[in-house]
């Protein structure tokens, strides 16, 4: 049996599975957080309004969960906020350079098989692991 | 006009169901997150089971998109043609996987978690919005030239 947790993060991840395979399928298009965030920000494209409403649909996911289950999914914030700004600016940054991020390389592109997305999620899968080595080394965790 | 409408309606229903799905799955959580990138730590595979529920469904949906002729509310996938694996794609990457393990966050979550009144989460989404306007600048300089 797969324990509790693990369970619901299988079930979670079918959900998002659902939402890309909804935009696939309709809208003909990859759902990529990152580039739609992007596309979005720039406020302009022929798809502006998509995008603008899937980053509203985003945020408004976990308000509706916090309604169904009465409470907000549990969340720790353990690092200091000059840690989360290098980091924010290094996944901005990052995820447009490399096109993609953990849903437009890791869910949509390993599906698909891409190899560009399969040597982007191995890559940031890698450093990844490597940087929480490194924090742990020098006892930040 | 009418079919932009809808798509428009279809990104909504899929945003939300993303945003659900977050929530459900731990990844609103940046310990539990970072927790899979800790292999020599306390390892969590929650993340593993996202991806293969998720990866799973996606991969049904795109033997659909090989049946049909187009999606049902425009003319064509917009999908990106196989292209070389690049220097860009590598350091972007490698880059994006070392602020993903310091914060525990990625684009999707850090804009999930939105609706909570946290600060740390205001900062990364700013800071990550500086990030993506770096490289649009340097990219539209590039095509400048």
């Amino acid at each position: 049996m797969i324990p509790e947790p693990y369970l619901q993060s299988l079930q979670g991840g079918a959900i998002i599975g659902l939402a890309t395979a909804l935009l696939l399928l309709l809208n003909g298009r990859i759902a990529g957080v990152s580039g739609i965030f992007a596309r979005a920000l720039s406020f302009r494209g022929p798809e502006l309004s998509p995008n603008l409403a899937f980053v509203v649909g985003l945020v408004l996911g976990p308000l509706l969960y916090s309604v169904v289950y009465g409470t907000w999914p549990a969340a720790e914030f353990r690092m200091p906020l000059l840690f989360m700004a290098l980091a924010g600016v290094l996944v901005g940054y990052g995820t447009r350079l490399g096109n993609g991020c953990t849903s437009g390389h890791g869910v949509v592109g390993l599906a698909r098989l891409s190899p560009r997305s399969i040597t982007a999620a191995a890559t940031f899968l890698t450093s990844g692991v490597v940087t929480v080595l490194i924090m742990r080394l020098l006892e930040m965790l | 006009m009418m079919r932009e409408i809808l798509r428009t309606l279809v990104a909504l229903i899929a945003g939300v169901l993303f945003g659900f799905g977050l929530a459900l799955s731990g990844l609103l959580n940046p310990e539990r997150v970072r927790g899979f990138l800790d292999v020599t730590g306390n390892w969590d595979a929650s993340l593993a089971f996202v991806l293969a529920g998720a990866v799973a469904v996606t991969a049904l949906a795109n033997v659909v998109t090989k049946v049909l002729s187009k999606p049902a509310l425009d003319d064509t996938f917009h999908i990106p043609e196989p292209s070389k694996i690049n220097a860009p794609l590598i350091y972007g990457s490698a880059l994006f996987g070392v602020g993903w393990a310091l914060s525990g966050l990625c684009p999707g979550p850090a804009i999930a978690s939105l609706g909570r009144d946290v600060s740390t989460i205001y900062v990364f989404v700013l800071a990550m919005i500086a990030g993506v306007l770096i490289h649009s600048g340097q990219s539209s300089s590039e095509a400048d030239c």
